[in-house]
């Protein structure tokens, strides 16, 4: 299997983070994995993403221009990210930001209201969260609960309560996602 | 086997120097390889008997490493293009006086101040000598964050051997990448002993001396003559190298580093279209693989260079071929990453 | 009969190359000297730089590395954090600490490095045969501003002790001469309270040495040690900038 994926949004709505645990989650799989950041000055306010790839295969190209599905917190990064997935690929995205339609007719679409639910669950922070549940279930690339596993170990020592609330979030992301 | 733990290239490289023995680390920050340097700090300034300074200039940094290496200290510095530029008269220095350390490169677009993205711009400096005068270091090209990590340890091992710095040369992308990297149990190597060259202080022995001039151009032409002595048994010894499908491929694509990776994709990608390629990627630069690249242009007609670069190890990749072959080129420059899709584009220009 | 003045064991036999009259010989002496009363000469790392004492490893009795013009007080850092119970120096001329070495000067005084650093300051370039230097004085004539420093274009000498006392890292900072045998003998004193900084862990020392150099000032010996008299020591007066309480 071989899954490419990049995520994107505003700085300081965490798709460096998610990416990450995305990345953990898939070595915990036994898979290889490679997380690739953009970086330079939009690390710091603009539009930030992170290119992460699951394979189990050895990973040849870290670059990944036509990515197999993405994942979009905010709009410039739709607009950026859209006309690149690759056909039958999939576009998560976080319909509380964005209400434009997807152009595209050959990608599945799956629309989270990311930070809605997470002001919901009384932190808009895990939004994040919210979005990644939705796609790991989705892709159905990583278990859910490999992702938990990563979560705790990429928050060990962190206010149990953090761990907690991520969790949720990651489960009710999960739970938009019709079976 | 190790457990694996899920590192940022620039965060392993100085993990793998401190289990390489590593304890005295001096550098700039500069994007991007910065992490490297705070990982040196967090770790370093809580150990005993070591030590990390953030210098007030990548100058001063190379040159704390010459006063460290010469007391016998395992020592490393670390930077990007344009500080790697300055650390040069430094690199110059500790060439002639013969001083092992470690110099990490994590390239980005030039010249001049450039971007911070990767780039390969820095083949020439890195080894062709970089500075004034007649040397080479060893010049290490990994290609994933494992290597990086492998590499590094190796660095410091040659390092000692040759006493000779060692040029651990990647990119930004692999120094910000984060990938599975496993710190594996290394077998014991036969280093020679240091104790007849360090400057310790003169108890029980004459003074020593690390001077690296002389004015009498027969004394110095002597010296520069061992150094290339030493740069002969390097070159017998020490050359690696990747093959991947040389046998019976139409084109042979040489790659180091950041591209060798993306060709790997062209390689795949190309046989699904029936194409069948191959890939040399060097992992020493110095010493350049010249032997299996001219052994292959034996049976391989068509190679095709790929940098991020406008153009400098084809150089070499030519007087490798030595005419036996064509050698085509394909680069980007100032930070631009080639894709798969337009290398294997220029593949079928060629063919 | 009984000995009353001899070599240095901490200075090698070898003649000095250095010209008539120039101070350097009486400098490196009292450094030699001072090693050999501390007893510190097999413990000592010397680190020389480029200029007229880039010679300096062939008469210290001691470990010497040589340094990159202006490099020798980050040399000595690498080498005293990685032997901190080395005794550490560095010898270094007005080109080289004071003009192309000022950022490495300066930042190894502000982070307080336990070295002893033996300035020369004699007002000129002499290896490379007479051009400005950051320390000669307004109006001097020398190759490179042979109608004299004209401190509107080419800067004012910098008075480097007074300007390195201001760092909170700098613990003993004094400038000195050697133009007459009571500065002579007040130089060795504070060579002496420089070294004893460092072998109490203090921290950072210098001793700014006011020297002559006859061959490029174009003056015989002895008119060369009044000039500094005359000229040197008004602009750079003598004393101790920065001292220990325990040490002043």
């Amino acid at each position: 299997m071989l899954e490419e994926v990049i995520i994107a949004g505003f700085g300081g709505q965490g798709v460096m983070l998610i990416g990450r645990l995305l990345a953990y989650a898939g070595m915990l799989e036994g898979k290889n994995v490679a997380w690739m950041p953009s970086y330079g000055p939009e690390m710091r306010g603009g539009t930030a993403n992170c290119t992460v790839i699951i394979s189990s295969e050895e990973i040849a190209s870290p670059v990944v221009p036509y990515p197999k599905s993405i994942i979009i917190m905010n709009k410039p990064s739709l607009d950026k990210f859209e006309p690149k997935v690759k056909k039958e690929g999939l576009i998560v995205l976080n319909d509380s930001l964005i209400k434009q339609k997807i152009n595209r007719d050959d990608v599945a679409v799956v629309r989270v209201s990311a930070n809605d639910i997470a002001d919901q669950l009384g932190n808009l922070r895990i939004a994040n969260m919210v979005i990644l549940g939705a796609y790991v279930k989705k892709s159905g690339v990583v278990r859910l609960e490999t992702i938990f596993k990563a979560l705790e170990k990429a928050l060990a020592g962190r206010n149990q309560n953090l761990i907690k609330i991520n969790k949720e979030a990651l489960k009710k992301g999960a739970e938009l996602v019709k079976e | 086997m190790g457990e694996k733990i899920l590192m940022k290239g620039n965060e392993a490289i100085g993990e793998a120097a401190i289990r390489a023995g590593c304890r005295y680390y001096f550098g700039y920050p500069i994007t991007p390889q910065s992490e490297l340097t705070a990982y040196m700090a967090k770790k370093l300034l809580k150990m005993k008997n070591a030590a990390f300074i953030q210098a007030e200039s990548e100058i001063a940094a190379i040159n704390m490493v010459y006063g460290a290496a010469a007391t016998g200290v395992r020592a490393m510095t670390s930077s990007s293009s344009p500080g790697i530029s300055l650390k040069q008269e430094g690199i110059s220095y500790i060439a002639l006086a013969e001083l092992p350390c470690v110099v990490v490169n994590m390239m980005r677009g030039g010249p001049g101040l450039g971007d911070i993205q990767p780039s390969q711009g820095d083949y020439f400096q890195a080894t062709k000598g970089g500075g004034h005068g007649d040397y080479h270091l060893i010049v290490l090209a990994p290609s994933s964050v494992q290597e990086l990590v492998d590499l590094t340890m190796d660095a410091f091992d040659l390092a000692d051997k040759y006493r000779n710095p060692v040029m651990i040369l990647g990119d930004g992308l692999l120094g910000q990448m984060m990938e599975a990297v496993e710190f594996k149990e290394r077998p014991k190597v036969d280093l020679p002993d240091k104790g007849d060259w360090i400057i310790t202080g003169c108890k029980d022995r004459e003074p020593r001396h690390i001077v690296p001039f002389d004015l009498d151009p027969s004394v110095l032409e002597k010296w520069n003559y061992n150094l290339g002595e030493k740069y002969k048994k390097i070159k017998e010894k020490e050359v690696r190298y990747e093959a991947v499908n040389t046998e019976n491929a139409e084109l042979i694509i040489v790659a180091y580093g950041t591209v060798a990776r993306i060709v790997k994709t062209v390689i795949s990608n190309a046989k699904e279209e029936g194409i069948n390629i191959g890939l040399i990627r060097p992992i020493t630069l110095f010493p350049f693989p010249e032997k299996v690249i001219n052994k292959t242009a034996d049976n391989v007609k068509k190679f095709l260079v790929v940098e991020m670069s406008l153009g400098q190890m084809v150089e070499d990749v030519k007087l490798s071929v030595n005419g036996k072959a064509e050698v085509n080129f394909y680069g980007r420059a100032g930070g631009i990453i080639p894709s798969p899709e337009e290398i294997l584009k220029e593949v079928k220009k060629c063919l | 009969m009984k000995k009353v003045f001899g070599r240095p064991v901490s200075l090698t036999d070898v003649p000095f190359t250095y010209c008539p009259g120039c101070h350097h010989g009486i400098a490196h002496r009292l450094v030699a000297e001072v090693l050999d009363e501390f007893g510190v000469r097999e413990n000592t790392i010397g680190v020389c730089p480029v200029g007229c004492s880039v010679f300096a490893y062939l008469f210290f009795n001691c470990d010497m590395v040589c340094a990159a013009h202006g490099r020798a007080p980050a040399i000595a850092t690498g080498i005293k954090r990685s032997r901190p119970d080395s005794i550490v120096f560095t010898y270094q001329g007005d080109g080289d600490l004071a003009s192309i070495g000022t950022a490495e000067i300066v930042h190894a005084a502000n982070r307080g490095e336990n070295i002893t650093v033996i300035f020369i300051n004699n007002a000129i370039y002499g290896m490379t045969g007479g051009q400005m230097a950051p320390t000669t004085l307004a109006g001097q004539i020398t190759q490179t501003s042979p109608y004299g420093r004209d401190p509107k274009t080419m800067g004012y000498p910098i008075r480097v002790s007074e300007m390195l006392s201001t760092l909170k890292g700098a613990t003993y900072i004094s400038r000195v001469a050697l133009n007459k045998p009571a500065n002579i003998i007040k130089a060795k004193k504070s060579i002496k309270k420089a070294f004893q900084v460092q072998l109490d862990r203090k921290g950072f020392s210098l001793v700014e040495i006011l020297s002559s150099c006859p061959t490029n000032w174009g003056l015989s010996p002895v008119e060369a040690s009044k000039w500094v008299e005359e000229n040197m020591i008004p602009y750079y007066p003598l004393g101790e900038f920065r001292v220990p309480e325990e040490v002043a």
